[in-house]
């Protein structure tokens, strides 16, 4: 068996204590951030390495963003995708998600009309930033294929993929034909870090680019804004070991003690 | 037909309780609502008639007796566009967002994920849920028919009794919409789970190593409570994801969330900052985890949680 597989990555930013916002409110401010993608896609990533490994094949991240959205490509190259394309979209990495998975749609049909379907194309189950839970869902019916959201246990069978979901007390089993689209959730692997040999590797990397064009969608963004935060001032019950005893009066007084 | 729907989400028949907050939420937006339940069965087209719809539509179809994301979407769709509603709520839970987004697909509307408020009109505003929580967005949404879907808990489930109209809609399915339903089930038996535990005990990259992790299990034993941990903690392959708080873990509401040794970054806030108390144990006096926390102890959480363990075991005798 040889897979071709996808996986779709967004760049975001990684905030640390909190997140702040840009002085027009339409973006997160990035300034000092790095940038990263979410952690269910670190884990779709993995999962397309994890399939190629056992199964043979090539794996092809794609992502929609600015021209420093290479940096996810490369890094994801690095831990073993062979090839990349970047969905250009001059005007920053925030599309709507209905902008966002028509362009992403076209990019995967012109890599496929060159090179042959994608068995499996691989999402996250929601992008870190929007949340929009749906860009994987609207290129799958676009391209006709069955979709599974929320996977966290992929099996590729002769015809088919078998996916795992979980529910409340167990998991819940999905048998897709092939080729299909499966959205991912962090747990379903445990993501490998780079190596210098593959860090190396991913410099040489060619990267793809597609001029992207689609219009908005029917959602438009007035601001961002953090939540409100209840005023909190901590109580330091001591420092040291000699505060169990503290702690322990607590948990008294909370009732957890009985 | 002016009326909002909300697509309850429903596992076989047993509801989802947060189809009732959808019920609350659409309700309060002034026209009518009529609940809409693929498969489904009587005692689901009760509680919605309880909770406030003025109509109940089951979508009746053989493939629509197990849950399937295409089979259930395709069927909305083809009730949307044979009736022509203001909006379809529907929960922001895994199926609530998959169905909305299949029928968003389908129809080629928008669809804003997981509102904490809604304001109707022409278009649409709203406020919504990003990065699981830590930043919300103002929104316009516009479209013929407005698909939304709710956040779980941004609102309590109000009862309203009214009379109801039940009716059948059966959608035109081709066979080939069985590729996406539920094939089987595997039930683990859950016990107390992060989920429903009063007591947490979550331990990051301060415990050091997965060995760390032994006087937390003990402590958490002494009061009934489980151990959790942070993204640092799974990354390293110290413990298994399903026990990470935070945005791309687990969401806790705890009675006393005890962190040790996280540092407190947005996204682990996120998942714990529903606990009703929370108690830092970091060696850093300005961690994030201190400063936000209800109450803190700056010490080495290798001697803290132990000496706890000693002093509740010398008071139980
Ligand atoms: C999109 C996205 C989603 C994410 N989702 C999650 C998520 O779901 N959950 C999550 O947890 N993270 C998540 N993260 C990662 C998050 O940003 C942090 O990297 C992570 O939470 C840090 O874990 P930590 O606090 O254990 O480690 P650190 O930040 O390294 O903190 C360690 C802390 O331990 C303290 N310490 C060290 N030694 C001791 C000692 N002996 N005794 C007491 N204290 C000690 C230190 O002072 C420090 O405060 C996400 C990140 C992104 C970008
Ligand atoms: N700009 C983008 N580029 C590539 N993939 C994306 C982009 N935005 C979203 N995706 C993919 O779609 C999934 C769902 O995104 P969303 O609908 O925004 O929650 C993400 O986890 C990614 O896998």
């Amino acid at each position: 068996m040889s897979l071709r597989i996808a996986v779709c990555v967004k760049r975001v930013p990684a905030p640390g204590s909190r997140i702040n916002v840009t002085a027009d409110a339409q973006s997160v401010d990035a300034t000092n951030l790095g940038f990263t993608t979410s952690p269910h896609e670190e884990c779709a990533v993995e999962e397309a390495v994890k399939l190629v490994e056992l199964h043979g094949g090539t794996a092809t991240v794609i992502t929609l963003g600015p021209p420093e959205a290479e940096e996810q490509l490369r890094y994801s190259a690095s831990v073993g995708v062979e090839k990349a394309v970047l969905v250009s979209a001059a005007d920053g990495l925030d599309w709507d998600p209905q902008r966002t998975a028509s362009a992403l749609t076209q990019a995967i049909r012109t890599v496929e009309e060159r090179e042959g379907a994608f068995d499996v194309i691989l999402f996250g189950n929601e992008s870190a930033d929007g949340g929009g839970f749906q860009v994987g869902i609207r290129v799958a019916h676009a391209l006709g294929r069955p979709m599974v959201n929320g996977g966290k246990g992929i099996e590729i069978n002769d015809a088919s993929i078998t996916v795992r979901r979980p529910i409340e007390a167990g998991f819940e089993v999905y048998v897709l034909p092939r080729p299909a689209v499966v959205g991912v959730k962090e747990g379903i692997n445990l993501p490998r870090y780079p190596t210098m040999k593959g860090r190396l590797a991913s410099k040489k990397v060619a990267v793809e680019v597609i001029e992207a064009t689609a219009e908005p969608g029917g959602q438009g963004r007035v601001r961002l804004h953090r939540p409100e935060e209840k005023a909190s001032s901590t109580v330091i019950l001591g420092t040291g070991p000699d505060a169990a005893g503290a702690v322990v009066d607590l948990l008294t007084e909370l009732g957890l003690m009985s | 037909m002016s009326t909002i729907a909300v697509l309850l989400d429903h596992d076989r028949g047993t509801l989802n309780e947060a189809s009732l907050e959808a019920l609350t939420v659409a309700r309060s937006l002034g026209a009518p609502t009529t609940a809409l339940i693929c498969g489904g069965n009587d005692a689901l087209a009760a509680a919605a008639a309880n909770y406030g719809a003025d109509a109940v539509v089951t979508l009746a179809h053989d493939l629509l007796a197990d849950y399937g994301p295409e089979a259930w979407g395709e069927s909305v769709a083809q009730w949307v566009r044979a009736n022509s509603p203001i909006a379809v709520l529907a929960t922001g839970t895994d199926r609530g967002n998959e169905v909305t987004a299949q029928v968003a697909a389908r129809l080629d509307l928008a669809m804003v994920a997981n509102c904490l408020s809604i304001t109707p009109g022409d278009d649409w505003s709203m406020t919504r849920v990003q990065w699981g929580g830590s930043l919300l967005e103002d929104s316009t949404l516009r479209g013929p028919t407005k698909l939304v879907t709710v956040a779980h808990h941004a609102t309590d489930a109000v009862v309203a009794p009214v009379p109801v109209a039940t009716s059948l809609f059966t959608p035109d399915l081709d066979p080939s919409f069985g590729r996406s339903i539920v094939q089987d089930r595997v039930v683990r038996e859950a016990g107390v789970t992060l989920t429903t535990s009063r007591v947490v005990i979550g331990g990051g990259r301060g415990v050091g190593s997965p060995e760390g992790f032994a006087p937390l299990e003990e402590l958490a034993g002494l009061l009934g409570g489980v151990v959790g941990c942070s993204r640092a903690v799974t990354n390293n392959g110290w413990r298994n994801h399903t026990d990470q708080v935070g945005q791309t873990g687990t969401r806790i509401a705890p009675d006393i969330y005890i962190a040790c040794g996280i540092s407190g970054a947005i996204q682990h806030w996120v998942g714990a900052m529903a606990s009703k108390k929370i108690l830092a144990v970091n060696t850093d006096k300005d961690a994030n985890m201190v400063s936000r926390a209800d109450y803190a102890v700056i010490a080495d959480l290798h001697k803290l949680i132990p000496a706890i363990s000693e002093e509740i075991k010398r008071r139980r005798g």
